[in-house]
């Protein structure tokens, strides 16, 4: 089972969050400085595993992540997931994420965060591996963003009138 | 992929700063939470972080509070309290709007709001109730979406209370017409199951049904509950193996569409599910695994792709083959691609490779072997995480003879990484291999034989501890953790000692471990008092264990139990015990002053003269009673009667003490330690001194035929296959002992150290071909010998470089030395000594000078430039020429003419050849001096021409190297480094590293003169000789055993002053009028024993070695064999002097 997915900036700020299991805020907090501090001091050409963080429940659990230029992305898992299945899982999660936001960066992950964790929940469901084909991801965000889209229209419209802040 | 993502990202800071970005337009609908991230990004410090953060979340407060925020307002403000919340700031306030928004929003906005809740709240979060209703509706939703939400809140958190309420919704859905929707009501659950299993019981048809669906997506969804539910009971299941073998089939087949091929990899994820599943599956199973053997090997054929996921999928293909009940012809495929993996320059797979080595060396040891230099390589590699999962894989692979190798890699290791988790985790692994593991095995094999300072010494390290808590901690925690289970075990096979060490240790540390309830140790703990081998003594340990672990109401009524169980004992101390912990149990503050926790190590100051008894035993004499009569006179009185005392040297000490000792919170032993000197029994002390009681103790000195008959199949492979694993350790806790007899009374508490003896390279004793007699290691060698060469890289650098470059050399050096080792120990015959002593020799060589140099760097010991040559003044040059080539004899009888003069005439062994290159043979012979052992190597030239320094070209040179000197005599010629003594611990007792340094130093002081590649081949060789010569160390013997005269009184005092024990029955000649004396008159010829006296049917017997370290030896005549008892202050003597008994006596 998936026990939590993390993704964070080359500096450590979290970009997203989201643990299948239950921990304090503080706990949660420092179990992402904590994988961050772990896997940020890993050179590129190392293996993509890391075994036992304290926090995050012992041995029997380990970390498998993935650096894309400014982000990486952390898995962290107990035994029963493959490792290797976990990684290729990772690389689909973010070519669903790029297909969806067309060519996505950093800052999508920033204000889109409730987006992100769409395509996610379609992915990954309480912790269990849903669905690992990315064309059947995007289909379902698409179904459910065929509405926001129309409601995003008027939203927009709306919007138009007050000034933009950035 | 990542270049596109890198590229974006590189505008990063430009997007922020500059409105007029092209990416910037669709970040204008969030412009507050595009405010809030633009304000976090121009932060520079925590603090200020925070400072905004707290604005903008009273901001967002006062937003949510007020009613006429909208909706569509609510949903943003949201998003911008989850990014709050992601940044680690609490936002509690919006918890309830986020319950609302999910309630009463659109869809657009119920999912934010489900999003919100679910990122928020927890299971046993009590707002979560306010969404059941919300759940239930939505689930009933007409909306396929909103029924995915509600699915999707559901399998992240639910009230487990609150499931039967939707569990019949849930349980709907599995037969909905869209397939996402069944796919999310199996994993929901799935869930359920996970939390709850009870409840979902009824429906495990059903998960059949979401099995069969039509939609692939469905079944692998439905695999998740399978794995679980087979990991949970695999019998149960048994059934489905062809169904799921099936579906493999079909998926490996290709039958799926298209969709859901992954990199033209039909269904990656689901073929990785179903292995496993079929692995829990065949596991222990022959007949289920029949049914996969097929489908397995397709599995591994169409795996070929070059992606990352084929590994995937081979990987698992490869552990289930492993796991499953065997199959030659899969296990050697799937050996195959273990190595694909471990040989691959992909890191990743590398590792997994790792994975499985350490998966399946336990199975199958070899091939380890196979890949010991890959193995050998990732422990330097750079990348921590591989380093430590060799270092686990050597940690499965750990046997007697390695752990030496591994657990110094593994202290090596500690000493680079920072990391709390790999230091709690490799130091418990230290510990437990090193410690516990090594105690446990010295206890239960030396059992009640051993002396009682052992367990007292151990007990006090582990109360004592070491110099950081943490490691202690893991060190008690461990011995907790061993001892519980073995109490679950079979105690009653354990011996007394050892009981007594675990009542201990788990009444003083059980309470560290976690989880672990006193009432559950107690109950371990009431077994033993009603095994009925448990002795007296033992109980009492038992008993004051408990009084230790007494807490919580079940305790008390256990202990009540107990009390009148045994309230009743005949042993009064037994009685005491019960009644002490009766009423601690009750008291728990009395019991708090009494027995503190954690005080063991805290100084106990104990008055030995009693003089708080002082005024009771005046009231008692003055009231009549006799007075006190020291126990030694007491047994003056008892033992009149007898000719030969039955405890022959004993020593009685005051043994009254053993039971008092027991109430304080010392380890026991210490004082009936004290009590018990002359190895009697302490149980003697419980109960007055009855003739009884008396026979009670000697039963245990000397054994009846059956005691002994049951310590025998030990004590016989402790002679015979000398380094065995199983009878090292008992030697060690010799060796232990040992030490704290020797002239220093502290007791030495680490006999862990001298394990090293054993230990030659991390991969030996692996593999089924490891046997441990003595024939079967040299046969072994030539393998042993290259897995050294290839070992040893990793521990000593230099001789690395030398085997790599001198490739072949090294190969003929072994061809050579295999052929010789394995004639000669075929022939293994004592009187004409074989190569097997120049191994021996060697290793001296090499123990003698590691005394002096070890700590010189190896480079610089290397560089023949710089040794300097300590033993050329000694060597002596010799004349003629030998005729050419002659196998063996005829040249042994050449060469020994060439024997410097002053030797000639002693004795020597045969003269063997070590080795050759084309021009260069070498040879040796040890010779056997009065008062020392000389190794004796022959270097000749075959060739006609000259080489280099050797002069002349035909003349062989030989060169006298003192192994083994005595006194001054020789101690000029010796050089610096010799002190003349070697170290009581001499006998076998050094790393191997060491001594393949020294001894390649060693050779190079001999040999400065020789050509590189001679040089090589005998650094190799003597590699090769270490190898062989720690199972030979009792030939040494022979070579160096003396007679000890001493008088029969000194010889008294003497067995007195040694404690290391070894006893034995030896077959008794019969030939002679007196079989007794005809016996030790042949030991005495042969082994150059001195008969100290002979007394009816016992006799005592001395020898020393040529250093002096004696032995004894006490015979007695018993039931038509000779029982003997041997004392050593050296541990490994009494075996190997028993062992050259044994054989003198077979051959005569």
């Amino acid at each position: 089972m998936i026990k939590a997915i993390l993704i964070f900036n080359n500096h450590g700020k979290p970009r997203l969050s989201k643990f299948y299991e239950h921990y304090s805020e503080d706990t949660e907090q420092q179990i992402i400085r904590e994988t961050f501090h772990l896997v940020s001091k890993r050179d590129e050409n190392v293996c993509n595993f890391l075994e036992g963080g304290m926090l995050i429940g012992g041995s029997d659990n380990k970390l498998i992540y993935r650096h894309y230029a400014t982000l990486y992305f952390v898995f962290c898992v107990d035994s029963s997931e493959s490792e290797l299945g976990i990684l290729d899982l990772i690389q689909v999660f973010v070519e669903t994420l790029d297909k969806c936001f067309e060519n996505v960066c950093e800052l999508d992950l920033i204000f889109h965060v409730d987006k992100v964790h769409n395509i996610l929940a379609e992915m990954v469901m309480g912790g269990m591996v849903l669905e690992t084909n990315m064309n059947e991801i995007i289909t379902q965000v698409d179904a459910q963003n065929k509405m926001e889209k129309s409601e995003v229209r008027i939203f927009d419209h709306e919007n138009s009138q007050s000034p933009s802040y950035i | 992929m990542s270049d596109v993502v890198e590229k974006t990202l590189t505008a990063l800071p430009s997007l922020l700063s500059l409105d007029s970005q092209p990416g910037s337009g669709k970040l204008s609908s969030t412009s507050k939470l595009g405010n809030l991230i633009r304000g976090i990004t121009e932060l520079t410090s925590k603090h200020e972080e925070e400072k905004l953060i707290q604005r903008e979340l009273s901001s967002i407060k006062e937003q949510v509070a007020s009613p006429n925020t909208s909706m569509r307002q609510m949903k943003e403000l949201m998003v911008r309290a989850i990014y709050c919340e992601m940044l680690g700031y609490e936002a509690s306030f919006s918890y309830i709007h986020a319950i609302k928004l999910a309630q009463q929003g659109t869809v657009l906005e119920k999912r934010v709001g489900y999003l919100a809740v679910s990122l928020f709240l927890n299971e046993s979060h009590e707002l979560l109730l306010l969404l059941v209703n919300t759940v239930l509706k939505d689930l009933q939703s007409t909306n396929l979406i909103e029924v995915c939400m509600a699915l999707t809140v559901v399998s992240q958190m639910f009230p487990k209370d609150m499931i039967p309420a939707i569990l019949p919704l849930v349980e709907e859905k599995l037969t909905h017409p869209k397939e996402i929707i069944r796919r999310k009501a199996v994993l929901a659950l799935y869930k359920f199951y996970l939390i709850a299993p009870n409840q979902v019981q009824h429906i495990h048809n059903k998960f059949r049904k979401a099995l069969c669906d039509k939609d692939p997506g469905v079944m692998t969804a439905s695999l998740h509950i399978y794995l679980q539910m087979i990991k949970e009971n695999p019998e149960g299941y048994k059934d489905l193996t062809a169904s799921f073998v099936t579906i493999l089939k079909q998926v490996v087949g290709g039958k799926l569409p298209m969709d859901f091929n992954y990199h033209s990899v039909p269904a990656p994820w689901l073929q990785i599910q179903l292995l496993r599943i079929l692995s829990l599956l065949g596991k222990d199973d022959q007949s289920t695994s029949e049914m996969m053997y097929e489908v397995l090997d397709e599995s591994l054929r169409r795996a070929e792709m070059n992606h990352n996921i084929t590994y995937a999928i081979l990987y698992e293909c490869v552990k289930s083959i492993y796991t499953i009940h065997p199959k030659a012809e899969l296990l050697e495929k799937a050996a195959k691609c273990i190595g694909n993996f471990v040989l691959s320059p992909k890191i990743n797979l590398k590792y997994l490779g790792l994975k499985a080595l350490t998966y399946v060396v336990q199975q199958d040891a070899n091939l380890a072997l196979q890949h010991q230099l890959t193995i050998i390589e990732c422990l330097d590699h750079s990348d921590l995480v591989i380093k430590r999962e060799t270092l686990e894989l050597l940690f499965r692979i750990t046997n007697a003879q390695n752990v030496t190798v591994i657990v110094e890699k593994m202290l090596e290791f500690l000493r680079l990484s920072k990391d709390d988790y790999t230091t709690i985790d490799l130091v418990g692994k230290v510990a437990e291999l090193w410690f516990i593991e090594t105690m446990n095995t010295v206890f239960s094999l030396g059992g009640d034989m051993m002396q009682p300072d052992i367990p007292n010494s151990f007990l006090r390290l582990l109360s004592e501890g070491f110099d950081s808590t943490e490691e202690d901690r893991q060190l008690r925690l461990f011995a907790v953790d061993s001892y519980v289970s073995l109490l679950q075990g079979e105690p009653g096979r354990l011996p007394q000692r050892f009981l007594q060490v675990i009542s201990w240790v788990l009444g003083e540390y059980s309470h560290l471990r976690e989880g672990l309830e006193p009432a559950t140790t107690l109950r371990l703990l009431a077994k033993l008092l009603d095994m009925k081998h448990t002795s007296s003594e033992t109980k009492s340990w038992v008993l004051l264990a408990m009084s230790k672990l007494c807490e919580g109401p079940d305790c008390v009524s256990l202990a009540q139990e107990l009390s009148e169980r045994h309230g009743g004992s005949l042993d009064t101390v037994l009685r005491q015990r019960v009644q002490e912990l009766r009423h601690l149990s009750e008291d728990a503050e009395l019991r708090a002053s009494v027995l503190p926790r954690d005080a063991a190590q805290e100084p106990l100051e104990v008055d030995s003269s009693l003089s708080f008894l002082d005024g009771f035993v005046s009231e008692a004499l003055s009231a009549g009673a006799a007075p006190y009569k020291p126990p030694h006179q007491r047994q003056e009185e008892l033992a009149q009667a007898k000719a030969l005392s039955l405890e022959p040297y004993g020593l009685s000490l005051p043994i009254s003490m053993s039971s008092c000792s027991l109430a304080d919170r010392q380890s026991p032993t210490l004082l009936s330690m004290s009590s018990g000197l002359s190895g009697n029994s302490t149980d003697l002390s419980h109960k007055g001194g009855s003739t009884t009681l008396k026979l009670d103790g000697v039963k245990r000195v000397w054994g009846k035929d059956g005691y002994l008959a049951q310590k025998e199949p030990v004590e016989e492979s402790a002679q015979v296959e000398v380094p065995s694993p199983l009878c090292s350790p008992s030697r060690q806790g010799g060796a232990d002992s040992t030490h704290s007899q020797t002239p220093t009374p502290t007791p030495t508490p680490e006999p862990e150290k001298e394990k090293q003896q054993l230990a030659s390279s991390l991969f030996v004793g692996l593999g089924s071909q490891s046997s441990v007699c003595l024939m079967g290691k040299s046969e072994q060698t030539p393998q042993r010998f290259r897995r050294k060469a290839k070992g040893q890289g990793s521990s000593s650098g230099a001789s690395e470089q030398i085997s790599n470059s001198h490739y072949s050399t090294q190969s003929t050096v072994d061809n050579l030395l295999c052929n010789n080792l394995l004639d000669s120990t075929v022939t293994s015959d004592l009187a004409v000594s074989t190569p097997e002593q120049t191994p021996q020799l060697s290793q001296e060589v090499a123990t003698t000078n590691g005394t002096c140099d070890a700590e010189q760097d190896l480079i610089e010991e290397t560089d023949p430039g710089n040794s300097p040559s300590l033993i050329r003044a000694n060597s002596t040059v010799t004349a003629d020429p030998p005729a050419h080539k002659d196998p063996d004899r005829p040249k042994d009888s050449c060469l020994s003419s060439h024997l410097p003069a002053e030797l000639a005439g002693l004795s020597h062994s045969e003269i063997i050849p070590l080795c050759s290159s084309q021009n260069l043979d070498l040879s040796a012979c040890h010779v056997q001096k009065e008062d020392a052992l000389l190794l004796v190597i022959f270097i000749e030239n075959s060739s006609d021409s000259d080489i280099e320094q050797i002069g002349g070209g035909e003349k062989p040179q030989c060169v006298g190297v003192p192994v083994f000197p005595d006194g001054e005599e020789a101690s000029g010629s010796r050089g610096a480094g010799w002190d003349g003594v070697l170290p009581a611990a001499f006998w076998g007792i050094s790393s191997h590293a060491v001594l393949l340094q020294t001894s390649i130093n060693q050779f190079h002081q001999v040999h400065c003169f020789l050509p590189s590649d001679l040089l090589l081949s005998m650094a190799l060789l003597t590699q090769s000789m270490l190898v062989s010569c720690f199972c030979l160390t009792s030939l040494l013997f022979l070579c160096l055993g003396r007679p000890l005269c001493v008088s029969t009184e000194e010889y008294g005092t003497l067995w007195l002053a040694f404690s290391q024990d070894t006893k034995q029955n030896l077959a008794l000649l019969n030939d002679g009028q007196d079989p007794l004396t005809a016996t030790l008159d042949v030991l005495k010829n042969k082994l150059q024993l001195h008969v100290v006296d002979i007394i009816g049917a016992e006799g005592i017997v001395a020898c020393r070695l040529l250093q002096g370290q004696p032995c004894l030896m006490h015979c007695r005549v018993h039931a038509g064999s000779l029982a003997v008892w041997l004392r050593s202050p050296v541990p490994d003597l009494p075996d190997c002097l028993l062992y050259h008994c044994q054989r003198a006596l077979q051959e005569h």
